[in-house]
């Protein structure tokens, strides 16, 4: 084009003509990660090593934070809490999603109605959720109960009240929420997959379920992956389900690491504490989540600018 | 898209043991889905008297429908007896600015990023991105700093800001992701024609946005209003959302719980995302994967 032979200055003023609104129109997002993402970001981890009470303070102290923290019971077990339902949850979701979507994809009638029906629990809110199945598996009046009016009277079901048991229920009733998400993603993946695929294992022979596992399974990687990682992220946030199932409880038998931020920072008075768990939190997420994100999103990719 | 909807499975003889194996599973996964809301309607209009006797699972012997006014109008919270009503019409109030601001600025900072090639925005981008899989624990406690310094926290402001905040970077993605896939020659012909920044927002990528707007508004209302934790911080007990209010009538119930009005206030909160799914229908399906999935 002729204006690439233009004065360079003119050029210049130019470009910055036109890309000046832009640069304008960005400023509210650039305040926002700057300020927010960022400066909220770095300022909880400066926090985490100070001595910080219930007000913050900007002394530094070192790692004493850290050494509280891994010497605090509430929250070693809230990590253990946390890792056990984060590997069930995950687990219990690809598995209960897949089967759900490779079963709604065998040409069934009403398939609409079953995708509702299993989708539309992700549409209600953790509290409602928590608050559901706090109800439902309520050992006085709940589940047991109706089994045992059944004829089963030696029927138990008492996970809620049961130290031991209760993060069980908290996985059952987060994969009741979320395993729709998965079968919704999978199915997607499942429709795209190419129908010579079918005539042909049919013509070899292979039986329909041997295709799914060998074949169809490691096609759908991609979705697998993106599916587990929306999953992990609500892991590393679970704190309404908690709060409204079972506040933590029987005792601290529930607690999660989200929570005991939350308390720490709020209720606690353990700005400090708080800041240094929140801080082992966000390398956890950035550690697992990181090289998906660069993966998926970042990394610069053939034909693009 | 036709050859993909060709049935996968064997073809069905008239009576085939694998379909109905397949019935079976789905019928029986339905049960799983629906049991906890069948129990909770149930439960929503029995009497206590018939709560106390057990049997979640039947229909009511005596219907009736005074859980559900109670919880809309009378049910407790501490000493205030004024039922979700008060939290409903707060989620409303946090939810109308919140979503129109959220998409709004969603939408421009995501049409800058794409067609324009501003210094640092691809910096501004990686970091909206991975913002959005990082525990809100991480910033909050700097933000209700901030904001109280501000004067902005516990208020209607505070809460919809945070809001605009935490919703930015899932709608710049989703608009992202959208215009990016446009074809650039309309933008480029429009900028030939002298169209300015704003002029071929209105006048040639608006127009085309219609989808891309429908899924960001239905993610972002079913996700303001399921919001918890950021109403609980930051909204203030004059402004406290409709989850934040049924947890605590629910949770801080003294002496022996209603469970018939927990129930009705319970499934009164789950109305409008509910209502919002079964309206969008795949819509839905297309938002929440839209989030995940690349455009």
């Amino acid at each position: 084009m002729e204006k690439t032979r233009r004065a360079t200055g003119s050029r210049l003023r130019s470009l910055w003509r036109r890309q000046a609104p832009a640069a304008i129109a960005l400023i509210p997002a650039a305040i926002i990660v700057l300020a927010i993402y960022l400066g909220a970001m770095l300022w909880t981890v400066r926090l985490s090593f100070s001595s910080s009470k219930m007000l913050p303070v900007f002394d530094f102290v070192g790692l004493q934070q850290y050494e509280r923290l891994f010497a605090t019971e509430r929250f070693v077990l809230s990590t253990w809490h946390i890792a056990l339902f984060g590997v069930l949850f995950i687990a219990g979701c690809l598995v209960i999603g897949f089967l759900l979507a490779v079963f709604i994809d065998q040409n069934v009638r009403f398939e609409d109605a079953f995708r509702t029906i299993f989708l539309y629990p992700y549409a209600m809110s953790f509290i409602v959720t928590g608050l559901a199945w706090q109800w439902f598996l309520n050992p006085t009046l709940g589940l047991q109960k109706a089994v045992r009016d059944l004829g089963f009277e030696s029927f138990t079901f008492d996970w809620l009240v049961r130290p031991n048991l209760v993060m069980f229920t908290l996985v059952i009733a987060a994969i009741w929420q979320a395993s729709g998400l998965v079968m919704a993603i999978l199915l997607a993946g499942l429709r795209g997959i190419d129908a010579e695929l079918w005539k042909a294992t049919k013509i070899e022979g292979i039986p329909t379920w041997r295709v799914y596992v060998s074949i169809v399974l490691p096609m759908l990687t991609p979705m697998l992956v993106t599916a587990s990682v929306l999953l992990a992220t609500a892991v590393a946030k679970l704190y309404d389900l908690v709060v409204a199932m079972t506040k933590g409880g029987p005792g601290i038998s529930s607690e999660v690491p989200a929570k005991f931020i939350m308390d720490n920072f709020f209720e606690r008075a353990n700005v400090g504490l708080g800041s240094a768990a929140a801080t082992m939190l966000l390398v956890t997420v950035a550690a697992l989540v990181g090289p998906w994100i660069y993966a998926e999103h970042l990394r610069p990719r053939k034909g693009r600018a | 898209m036709t050859s993909a909807a060709v049935p996968q499975g064997r073809r069905p003889k008239s009576f085939d043991q694998g379909r109905l194996i397949v019935y079976g599973v789905l019928l029986l996964a339905s049960l799983f889905f629906l049991i906890p809301l069948w129990v909770m309607l149930m439960t929503a209009f029995k009497s206590m008297a018939e709560i106390r006797e057990g049997q979640i699972l039947y229909w009511p012997q005596h219907f009736t429908v005074d859980a559900w006014f109670k919880a809309w109008s009378s049910a407790c919270t501490g000493l205030t007896c004024d039922g979700v009503r008060v939290g409903f019409w707060n989620s409303v109030r946090i939810l109308i600015p919140s979503v129109i601001l959220s998409i709004a600025l969603g939408g421009l900072t995501g049409y800058a990023m794409t067609f324009y090639r501003v210094p640092g925005a691809n910096f501004l981008f990686a970091i909206l991105l991975i913002g959005a899989f990082i525990p809100y624990q991480v910033f909050i406690y700097p933000m209700v700093r901030v904001f109280s310094m501000i004067g902005i926290y516990d208020s209607l402001t505070g809460i919809v800001v945070v809001h605009i905040i935490f919703g930015l970077s899932l709608m710049t993605l989703l608009f992202r992701n959208y215009f990016s896939a446009l074809p650039i020659e309309l933008f480029n012909a429009a900028r030939v024609d002298g169209a300015g920044f704003f002029t071929i927002l209105r006048h040639v990528i608006l127009p085309m946005s219609a989808p891309i707007i429908i899924v960001a508004t239905i993610l972002q209302v079913t996700g303001i209003w399921n919001d918890f934790i950021l109403g609980l911080t930051f909204a203030g007990r004059a402004n406290r959302p409709m989850t934040v209010l049924l947890n605590n009538i629910v949770n801080s119930t003294q002496g022996e719980a209603a469970y018939d009005v927990d129930m009705a206030a319970t499934i009164l909160t789950a109305l409008l995302p509910l209502a919002v799914y079964f309206a969008s229908g795949r819509w839905f399906v297309r938002g929440v994967a839209a989030g995940a999935v690349k455009g």
